[in-house]
């Protein structure tokens, strides 16, 4: 499939409906590790439904999340983080009245290997800067412009030391120059081993980072496959376009 | 130093001093401990009340099989598990449904204890026979307070401090980046609970009967936590620093105007909420921290805009603004 590495994370059968609207139905799929995979479809395919599934915000109705062989449905979200899944928001959700430091200090305290405040105060200084936010910790969050603060957001995730990592729209509202430097650090970090899910809309991003693509559509998988070939793919361009606009 | 001078007070005071300082340190004790838990979480508790009341009826029931400072430990567990049930049922609830809740419960310990009384003990009222004096009183209370505010100090600096903050802040967040956002609400909560049930115990000793709605007084709900309000709830020191001019003021409108005490403290509320919407405690830190850059510079304000007109005209820029910033 994705050709690198073996299964880390998979998903069997997985349904969640709220009230009548069933929002995930049967899904099933793999996340190989060491790859950067795309979840993509349109809005309100149960896309973000899936990653608050993965990451214990939400309780499946049904089915199987198997990360690392063990089964981690119905897991309560602090436990999925320590056990190595970390995530960002679609909507930036940093702490606003909490210094840049402290943000990041978060994740190395409560994370898969908690550290005491002063060493993680220490190492937060390191991964701000590789994020791009070097001088900004003592700022506090709510300070920090949009795409700061989508920074902000994944050296926290990092921070938790995730083996998987869910990136939830994380280059949506860049502008280009700043979209070419969001793809250049999710490289970097594939690059030290973490294995990467991203919701996203933006294609350019897709075409450049993805090894794998899985489509949904309506709470189910459409399609699966390498970038090129799905992108291109009849039924993925009716579900984005519409049936009239496909076929012409 | 300022802690030695406090303790070593009493023989040198009158007996109203004592009395006096006896209410603040048990306001300070209050506050502090309030804010422990719902200044960092935001979760806005009114049930001080009901887990001071709870210390009170264990004390009375207690000293009656145990010596007091048992008695006084044992008000204390009571209301550490109180609160450890209490929250576990209800610290889902979040904003206005919790500070309802917690108001409600005061008023359900009140009534519930009222007709246990009544019905099974066939009485409304307790008497507390001890021979505590009041200077005990005052020391123990200076120490109850003063391990508070260290206590709360020392919290604020290592992780469980953090983990407080980060579900004040959001605490969606604060789950996916590994607390334990229930284990800690509930511990936190059960830990402030145990101190104000330990002061209540505290200052049942000078009462020479209690019933229930001595007890259960939601005056004290709301007064802790303005006074936690006006020193600044976002630091552990801040709300010691409400509680001293908050009962000093008390103290000196029921003695002036004892007819119109409760429109006097009212007006003062308004006035502090309308310029001090944070609280004095960032007020001293801008202050403290104005000192140290005019002492580095050798002049006085230390910058153009001094930190008086500055606050004055945010506070009237801001009316909304929050006491956590």
């Amino acid at each position: 499939m994705a050709g690198c590495g073996e299964i880390l994370l998979s998903v069997r059968g997985l349904h969640k409906a709220f009230g009548g609207l069933v929002a995930v139905r049967d899904l099933s799929f793999d996340i190989h590790q060491r790859g950067i995979t795309g979840l993509i479809g349109p809005n309100g395919s149960g896309k973000t439904t899936v990653l608050n599934l993965v990451t214990g915000e939400f309780r499946p109705d049904r089915g199987a999340i198997l990360f690392r062989g063990e089964d981690i449905s119905g897991w309560p979200a602090f436990r999925i983080c320590r056990f190595r899944i970390a995530r960002t928001f679609q909507l930036v959700r940093v702490l606003p009245y909490m210094t840049v430091r402290e943000n990041v200090m978060l994740g190395r305290m409560f994370g898969s290997t908690p550290a005491e405040p002063a060493q993680a105060a220490g190492e937060a200084e390191a991964l701000l800067e590789r994020v791009g936010l070097a001088g900004r910790a003592s700022q506090l969050g709510a300070q920090l412009t949009y795409i700061d603060q989508k920074r902000l957001e994944l050296a926290r995730a990092l921070a938790c030391r995730p083996q998987l990592l869910l990136l939830d729209e994380w280059l949506a509202g860049l502008n280009p120059t700043e979209l070419q430097a969001g793809i250049d650090l999710i490289r970097l970090i594939r690059s030290d081993g973490v294995t990467i899910v991203m919701i996203e809309h933006v294609m350019e991003a897709i075409r450049a980072l993805c090894d794998w693509v899985v489509v949904m559509n309506a709470g189910e998988r459409i399609a699966e496959g390498r970038p090129d070939g799905v992108l291109s793919d009849r039924q993925v361009m009716r579900a984005y376009l519409g049936t009239d606009d496909a076929a012409a | 130093m300022g802690a030695v001078v406090l303790a070593l007070l009493p023989p040198f005071a009158s007996g109203y001093v004592i009395s006096l300082f006896i209410v603040l340190y048990a306001n300070i004790a209050l506050a502090t401990a309030w804010a422990f838990f719902s200044g960092t979480t935001r979760y806005i508790s009114l049930a001080t009340a009901a887990f001071f009341g709870v210390g009170i009826y264990a004390l009375a029931i207690l000293h009656v099989y145990v010596s007091v400072p048992l008695a006084l430990l044992g008000a204390a567990v009571v209301g550490f598990l109180v609160a450890l049930v209490v929250g576990l049922s209800t610290l889902r609830l979040r904003g206005v449904y919790f500070v309802v809740f917690t108001f409600g419960l005061t008023e359900l310990v009140h009534q519930v204890l009222n007709w246990w009384e009544i019905k099974i003990n066939r009485t409304v009222t307790r008497y507390i026979f001890t021979d505590v004096s009041n200077v005990s009183i005052y020391e123990t209370l200076l120490a109850v307070a003063l391990i508070t505010i260290v206590g709360s100090w020392y919290v604020s600096h290592v992780r469980l401090g953090f983990a407080l903050r980060a579900i004040g802040e959001d605490e969606m967040v604060a789950r996916h980046t590994g607390i334990d956002t229930t284990r800690v609400k509930v511990l936190c909560f059960a830990i402030s609970a145990s101190v104000m049930a330990l002061v209540g115990a505290v200052l049942a000793l000078r009462y020479p009967y209690i019933d229930a709605s001595i007890a259960f007084n939601n005056t004290w709900s709301f007064q802790v936590l303005i006074a936690a309000l006006l020193g600044g709830p976002a630091r552990p020191w801040g709300p010691a620093l409400g509680a001293v001019p908050l009962v000093l003021l008390s103290e000196y409108l029921a003695g002036t105007f004892p007819h119109h005490f409760g429109i006097a403290l009212g007006l003062c509320f308004v006035v502090i909420v309308y310029f001090l919407p944070g609280g004095i405690a960032p007020l001293v830190e801008r202050y403290y921290h104005a000192w140290v850059v005019a002492r580095a510079y050798g002049r006085w304000p230390p910058a153009a805009a001094s930190p008086v007109t500055g606050r004055f005209k945010a506070g009237l820029a801001r009316l909304n603004a929050r006491w956590w910033t």
